[in-house]
């Protein structure tokens, strides 16, 4: 399988008044033809900033805009080296993005249908009228009846769940070839959570779409990856395919964030608890930035950061737990 | 069996829509319609349901922060909605709630000894020059550190504010706490360090909790009963082993079935409902759930099931069971 998205050492940082922050450090992945990856982390780990750079939505040529460095390769081309009429052309059309949000992520004064038609009319050179029968067609396709009507209705009529369906009805509508889903299912119900995480396998099964979707929830990850890269303020900690990751986690902090989850059947007295928090982006310094609530800290992780390296067959881990000359020094 | 330290029978909440220029009264939610349940001193009582099933409603009609529409509370065998204020007033530190969004429960510009020692002053349960002592007593109780205490709300983080949101809760000596979702908002690793400490304080502390959240995962983790909500009912409560092992309630299997496990490729049997919650202003007739329900006959359209005993200490509304 060729890779349709290659990230090389992706950096984007931020600087504020209180000093740089780096969202996203050095950061590398690969999403493969008909692949779905998860990017898991915690909050303010950078797995959100990671994805919306490879749209161009954190572009480093606005003045008040980050600092960007590195590759995206999408098909091809470095999609940070495309300007904003190219990078139109691949927006919505071969990329399509879906957020946490549906109700904010519409535009509330617009009809549904006017809103699917569009990338439609922009990207496929649709009729009018062609438009709204492929859109009243799409509707259907993600499970919602009465999609004529649906189509003139806005978006303050439908529900969270709908809205997400909407959301996937646009993201599906020009056959992208990468779906971004980030925390898709974060805002819904569970039951509803089922159905679009249903519909989203059942769409890439049809289409041989990948799909790169961000979560911080480890069920929705068991339930969707094949490959998984674990995030932590900032850097890739650890990746791997799905079923090695969660059997055989080999970096103390994704150990640490299977142990802590509460699990259905599986009740247990007391609960395992990473210790501490997150560090502050503004104050780290070389060394592990796992080391303040590892269990396993050495001397060495205090001081220098370990690089993510191959360990066993198609995972990488960075700790120095795992790098033996070091261990044995 | 030991008296309920709280009763809640055939509650009832009402919320009016309005509607049109003169703003009439068009309609009714009814957001907690006819529950019942009683929680027993020390234990864990889950409540859960999906947003709109009237879970948060509940909380805040068994401590009276909102007027009930119908019904009897009991609080250690009171009729709550007898008091007048002043008694109402001052029974309030003995039933205390925690919210979900640590963010937006603080003000930004009280600093968090005076947050958290305000209500004793208020109360008062203290002596002005005893508040700084009892504060650093729960400070230390929920896991923060005595230079905490002048700090601002800003300068903590989420999981942090949480544990300030308990010791401001925990400082009045509470017997019950109604915890509304209150590690919903948590990333996973702080999520478990939040209800280690919840149960820490149950077992050092004798509390009662009413735990209302809509993830059944934590639910589980920390409640002794259960009981599941859909669009203001009650559809069953039942002792947690038994809820989780084997659900009565199609809804309730539903629930269980959709809650993703952190194991891939397993294989399991899962009901995917179709369709979305109805709206709580128009709930379908009879049973509530029969639009969605797998198993729905004929009767579930037209009559809304009984909620009724069916063995041991679990009760279901369902005409299939």
């Amino acid at each position: 399988m060729s890779d349709l998205l290659e990230i090389d050492r992706l950096k984007v940082y931020f600087d504020t008044r209180e000093g740089t922050v780096k969202a996203v450090d050095d950061v590398s992945l690969r999403v493969r033809r008909g692949e779905t990856v998860c990017i898991v982390g915690e909050s303010g780990c950078g797995k959100s900033i990671t994805a919306m750079s490879i749209m161009g939505l954190v572009g480093s040529n606005a003045a008040a805009g980050p600092f960007v460095d590195g590759q995206i390769r999408f098909d091809g081309r470095n999609l940070l080296r495309l300007d904003r009429n190219e990078l139109r052309t691949i927006r919505g059309r071969e990329i399509a993005m879906i957020f946490q949000e549906p109700m904010t992520s519409l535009n509330p004064v617009l009809p549904i249908g006017e809103q699917i038609m569009e990338p439609l009319i922009e990207h496929l050179k649709l009729s009018r009228k062609a438009a709204r029968a492929r859109a009243i067609e799409l509707i259907r396709k993600v499970g919602i009846s009465r999609p004529e009507q649906i189509a003139k209705s806005y978006p303050h009529e439908l529900s969270g769940g709908m809205l997400q369906r909407i959301m996937i009805a646009i993201a599906i509508s020009c056959n992208p070839k990468l779906l971004i889903a980030d925390e898709p299912t974060t805002a819904l119900d569970v039951t509803i959570q089922a159905q679009i995480l249903d519909m989203m396998r059942q769409f890439k099964a049809d289409s041989n779409m990948s799909i790169l979707l961000i979560t911080h929830d480890l069920g929705v990850v068991a339930e969707m990856a094949d490959y998984v890269v674990v995030m932590y303020s900032g850097k890739v900690v650890e990746e791997g395919e799905v079923v090695e990751l969660f059997t055989n986690p080999k970096h103390p902090y994704t150990r640490g964030l299977l142990k802590s989850k509460p699990v259905i059947n599986q009740r247990q007295d007391e609960l395992y608890s990473i210790p501490g928090q997150v560090p502050n982006p503004l104050e780290l310094r070389p060394s592990c930035y796992f080391h303040e609530r590892c269990e396993r800290c050495m001397d060495v992780c205090r001081t220098r950061e370990p690089r993510l390296r191959e360990v066993g067959d198609n995972g990488k881990v960075a700790c120095w737990l795992y790098e033996e000359a070091v261990v044995h020094a | 069996m030991p008296e309920a330290l709280l009763e809640i029978r055939h509650l009832k909440k009402y919320f009016p829509v309005k509607s049109g220029f003169l703003n009439r009264t068009v309609g009714q939610i009814k957001a907690v319609d006819d529950i019942s349940l009683s929680i027993r001193p020390g234990e864990t009582f889950g409540l859960v349901g999906e947003s709109g099933s009237g879970k948060s409603t509940v909380g805040r009609t068994a401590i009276r922060l909102t007027e009930k529409t119908d019904g009897e509370v009991r609080f250690k065998g009171i009729d709550l909605y007898g008091l007048n204020a002043e008694e109402l007033r001052r029974l309030r530190p003995k039933m205390q709630l925690i919210f979900q969004d640590p963010y937006s429960s603080l003000n930004p510009r009280v600093r968090i000894g005076d947050a958290i020692g305000e209500a004793l002053l208020d109360h008062g349960l203290a002596p002005k020059e005893e508040i700084r002592d009892r504060v650093l007593d729960v400070l230390a109780a929920c896991g923060l550190s005595a230079y905490h205490i002048d700090r601002f709300p800003h300068e903590f983080s989420g999981g942090q504010r949480q544990r300030i949101g308990i010791a401001r809760a925990l400082v009045l000596n509470p017997e019950l706490i109604i915890a509304d979702e209150p590690v919903s908002a948590l990333d996973v690793s702080i999520q478990a360090q939040i209800i280690n400490l919840f149960r820490k304080l149950q077992e050092s502390r004798g509390l009662t909790y009413l735990f209302i959240s809509h993830d059944l995962s934590v639910v589980e983790h920390l409640c002794s009963r259960i009981g599941v909500m859909y669009l203001g009912s009650m559809v069953e409560t039942a002792p947690r082993d038994d809820l989780f092992r084997n659900p009565l309630h199609p809804y309730t299997k539903a629930l269980l079935s959709a809650v993703p496990i952190p194991i891939p490729k397993l294989k399991r049997e899962r009901i995917v409902l179709s369709g979305d919650i109805p709206s709580p202003a128009n709930p379908p007739s009879g049973c509530k759930f029969h639009t969605r329900c797998p198993f729905a006959v004929e009767r579930c359209k037209e009559q809304a099931p009984e909620f009724r005993h069916v063995g041991g200490e679990r009760f279901v509304a369902c005409h299939l069971v």
